[in-house]
This record gives C-alpha cells, structure tokens and sequence, in this order.
C-alpha cells in the first residue's frame, strides 16, 4: 500500500526510457523462404511501466521479447536496453527472464534453483541465503526451499521461477506467457500477487499473453501484434487505477480497454486464409 | 473355491498376508526357475545317452531305462551337465578349495578355486571398465562441445565395435608384451575398449538432453560453456550414465574372457573355459560360465544400488 502510494508520485517526475526500439527488424531464413518475424517495430517502454504483449500466434510477440534479451539477434533497426545494447544490458544483469514452463531443475531444491543465478553470478554464500529467503517471501513459498519441484504444484513451480528471475534484483521483468499453461484460478490468484509484486518492487515488466483479460487486468500499456509479417497494430495506455481487485474487470471502463483490444487484434488479424 | 481361499487368509493375521504377498511375488520365478531345471535334466539324459549307450554296448552289458538315466546324470564327461553336477563342482572349486596356497613357502593363488579365477578375472573387468566410462564420458564430453569431434569421432567409435574383438585381442596382447606390459593391463585394455562405447553413446544423448529453455535460461545468466557443463548438461545426463552403466559393466566382464581365451592366459575365468574344452571338462566349463553369470550379476546390481541412492539424493526417484 504504502510502496503503491509513493510509487504513484514518483511515477510523473520519472518518464525514464529504459526500452526503446525503433525501426526493428528481423527475418527467419528458413527452408521455406524468409519469415518476417518482426517488421518496423517501433515502442518505447518507461520505467516502472508493465507492458503486455498481445496477438495471435506467429505475431512475433515472443520473439520481441527475446530479442530485448538478446536471445534472437535483430536483422535491422535500433534497440536499445536501459541505454545499451541487449547484449551489454544482459551482461549488467538488467533483466530476469520467465518463460511459458517454470525450467525449474529437477535435481535442484526450489532454494538451488533459485540460487542458480545467485551462482553463476558470483554471490557469496550468505548473500545467496538471505536473497533466497526475501524472494521466497515476495512470491509466498515459504517453508517450500527445501522441496524439489516435483514436490509442488504448477502454479507454485511458477511463482517459484519468478522467484528465480527476482533473485538478482533486475531492474526488468520479461515474462513469456508465464501463466499460459496453468487453469483459470490459479491464474487469476497469480495474476492478483503479479500485480502485488510488481507494486512492491517497482520492476518494469514486458508480459507476453494472448489473454484479453489477462492483459487489460495487469498493464499500464497494451501493445496490440498481428502476424505476417510481426507488427505492432495499436499501442494502448491503460487509465485503470493502479489498485486493482479481481471484480475491476466487469467495470465499463475494463470492458471498454478490452473492445479497444479486441478490436485492434480484429483488424490486424487476415481472416481470409 | 480358491477365491474362498484367498478370502479367508486375506481376514486372517497380518504374518499370513505377508506370507502370501511373498509366494505370490516368488512364485512366478520359481515356477520359471523350475521350468528351466526340468527341460535341462531333460535335455542332459537325451544328450548324453548316447555316450551311455555306446558304452553298455562294448560292455555287453543291457541296461534297463531307469539304469540308463541315472547313467546320463552323473556322467564325468557329459555333453551336458545336469544342475546337480554344476552345482557340486561350484560348490567344490568356489566355497571348499581354498583361495590361496601355500607354495615355496609363501601364500599365492590357488589355481584350483574359481574364486580365484573369478579374482582374476574381475580386477582387468574392473580397471578396464573404470578407463573404458571415463574415456566414453571424455568422448561424449568432446562430442557435445566440439564440432569437428562431433563430426568425426562417431563413426570411428561405431567402427572400432564392428572389429570382432576375438581378432584383435591377440594383436593387442602381442604389441602390450613387446612393450613390456602383461597380465592385468592388456585384459583391462580389451576391457575399456568394449566398454567406453555405451557410455560414449548415453552421454552424448544425456549431455544434449536439456531443452532449448533449459539452455536459454542459462544465457539470460551469461552462463560460461563451463558453467552450462556443470549446472546444466552434467546433472542432466546422470540418469543416461547409470543406464549405460550396467551395459557397460557387463561388456567389460565379457571383455576380459575373451581377452582371455585367444592368449593363453592361465589364470581367470576365460582361462578356465578354455582349459575345460581342451580336456573336455565341460562341468568344469559349465561352473566357470555359472561364476561369469554371478559376477555380472553382483556387479549391474551394485550399479543399480548406486544408481538408486544417487538418483534419490538428486531427487529424480519419482
């Protein structure tokens, strides 16, 4: 509440670019001709924004993702991350990356798992402790550390893996359809702590989803795609309140956002093939 | 009325339910076991009766069928032992002789005990199976990360195991005397080489068993080669090496009895079998492959014991 509240003031005076891509570009060689994954992008994020990738499949809304965590190389145009390059912003550790499964490993506990980065990154033991710790809390496992991944359910795997990602204080949180393979509640209960979380921790996040609701509900902006080639189609600013319980989404103004989304994907979208 | 039965034990004390889960776990393997000891006493008293036979004959002497069976099972030279003769001789040579004897006065090898021979043959299995897992898990190592090797090396390893190793044992042993060395390293060679090409291959598939989200996971970390190895590739191919393993174990066994027989080697299992062909001493034959069968199978079963508590610890014994 009292992160929220100052988060809401700090927002104006900070209009901080910290993702900009213009003229973006790339292009799949494939055995069956080039494929245009991404054509002309051109989107700026803010700081503290939580954007939501929308469109339907083959849009290249992951491939976007990917690209800002130099996981695919662009064919043409400009990106920039935190003002450097991908490459370089990864290696300054600006982002945490959750992908479509948890990827927990299997011989891990759900503390080795998330210390992996921890690890890799050169933290020394007790550091590795205490963050493990703080990051159990923000994602509600605690007590779970010692479990192995089997040992947990689905959604909890998941929140483990944000965990993960949290763990070596990111400034960006890029998240690749994190609750697509999970059911509907446990969604919903995800989607609420997501946006608890992101308060808390004023991160920015890039969400990718093809769930209207799912991203009306979490994003201050919604970046509408549509395939063949990748584009953007509408870029839409969210004026829903920052506190947002479940039942805002039978809210006109909800409901409005989710028309101006549908309608967008609608006419990106060639129904004639 | 056997449903009766089963229902009324089912109701009675827990011992009895214990008892009869046992039988019904034991059961199919004694009837097969049993099976078995029949079609080979049955197999043993048509294959020797000839030799019996034949002997009567010159004697002069008829025998009466009940007179020509008992004949066929306790032949000294039969073509086939019976159950009872294998067993007597592994009782004689393995628990009653002595291991060790006394000679010029001090104690060497008893060339008399298959536990002996079985020592004999176990230390190159050993030695040779320790080299042969880790040249394979060097191999695959060099495969996955290299791709010349990767190009390269398979084919000369699916080759190397084409060549009958009966032919090139002799070569093998030759060439290692010339250099000076005999006994235990050349066997263990013959070994290693049959041994490193399951594990070569389960490693290679084990190290490339993570997925691309596995992989891309350790890219968003700038993971090193080097760390991807350690945190990633490795702890996933475990369950792949503990399964190549057990082949691996085996071949080496099986290695080292034929490094054996083409070298007149005088002590080992191998040694023991072709000592038995050259004077027809087939109970003698028939104990020795009963002592290769028992050490193969102590030897996959510590695989699998360690296998098992591995896996646990790692927490992949769903």
């Amino acid at each position: 509440m009292g992160a929220a509240a100052k988060k809401r003031a700090a927002k104006p005076a900070a209009q901080e670019v910290v993702i900009e891509a213009s003229g973006l570009d790339l292009t799949f060689q494939t055995n069956d001709g080039p494929v245009h994954a991404l054509k002309d992008v051109n989107l700026s994020i803010n700081k503290g924004e939580f954007v939501s990738f929308i469109g339907p499949s083959g849009c290249g809304k992951t491939t976007f993702l990917r690209t800002i965590a130099a996981l695919e190389q662009p064919t043409g145009g400009q990106l920039s991350v935190n003002g450097m390059s991908p490459d370089q912003a990864r290696r300054n550790r600006a982002y945490g990356y959750v992908f479509q499964a948890a990827g927990l490993y299997p011989w891990r506990t759900i503390e080795k798992n998330i210390k992996l980065p921890l690890e890799i990154m050169g933290f020394d033991r007790s550091e590795q402790d205490e963050r493990v710790a703080r990051v159990l809390q923000l994602v509600d496992l605690e007590g779970f550390g010692k479990k192995f991944p089997w040992q947990l359910s689905g959604g909890m795997q998941q929140r483990a893996s944000i965990a993960r990602a949290l763990a070596f204080d990111a400034d960006i949180l890029l998240m690749d359809e994190p609750f697509g393979a999970l059911d509907e509640i446990v969604r919903d209960h995800l989607n609420e702590q997501l946006l608890k979380l992101w308060a808390r921790t004023n991160k920015t996040i890039g969400f990718v989803t093809h769930s209207i609701p799912e991203a009306v509900y979490l994003s201050t902006k919604i970046v509408v795609m549509s395939p063949r080639p990748g584009r953007i189609t509408d870029v839409i600013d969210s004026d829903l309140p920052k506190e947002r319980p479940l039942d805002i989404r039978d809210t006109p103004e909800f409901l409005a956002i989710a028309q101006r989304v549908r309608e967008g994907l609608r006419a990106g979208h060639a129904y004639d093939e | 009325m056997s449903v009766a039965l089963d229902q009324a034990g089912a109701g009675g004390c827990p011992l009895c339910a214990a008892i009869r889960r046992l039988i019904r776990a034991v059961a199919p393997v004694l009837v097969v076991v049993g099976v078995i000891i029949a079609l080979w006493y049955g197999a043993a008293t048509q294959m020797n009766k000839p030799w019996t036979l034949d002997a009567a004959n010159r004697a002069g002497v008829e025998l009466s069928t009940a007179q020509i069976i008992a004949d066929t099972m306790n032949q000294e030279r039969p073509v086939l032992p019976t159950p009872h003769q294998v067993l007597a001789e592994l009782w004689d040579t393995a628990v009653a002789e002595p291991v060790l004897r006394e000679r010029r006065g001090s104690l060497t090898g008893n060339p008399r005990s298959l536990v002996f021979h079985a020592y004999q043959t176990l230390a190159p299995t050993l030695l040779g199976f320790v080299v042969g897992t880790l040249a394979g898990i060097l191999l695959a190592i060099g495969i996955v990360h290299n791709r010349a090797m990767d190009l390269s090396v398979m084919p000369w390893a699916i080759a190397s195991q084409t060549i009958p190793i009966l032919a090139i044992a002799p070569i093998v042993i030759v060439v290692l005397n010339a250099v000076g060395l005999s006994g235990l390293v050349p066997k263990s060679l013959i070994s290693a080489y049959l041994s490193f090409f399951p594990v070569a291959v389960s490693m290679v598939k084990g190290l490339r068993s993570p997925n691309g989200m596995d992989l891309d996971l350790l890219r968003t970390y700038s993971a090193s080669a080097s760390e991807t190895f350690w945190k990633l590739r490795l702890p996933a191919s475990v369950p792949f090496l503990f399964t190549s393993l057990k082949v691996a174990v085996a071949a080496a066994l099986v290695g080292t009895i034929v490094a054996e027989l083409p070298t007149g080697a005088r002590f080992g299992l191998g040694a023991r079998l072709l000592t038995g062909s050259y004077y027809g001493q087939t109970i003698q034959i028939w104990s020795a492959l009963f002592m290769a069968a028992i050490c193969a199978a102590v030897l996959v079963s510590l695989i699998g014991m360690i296998e098992r508590a591995t896996l646990k610890r790692m927490g992949l014994n769903r």
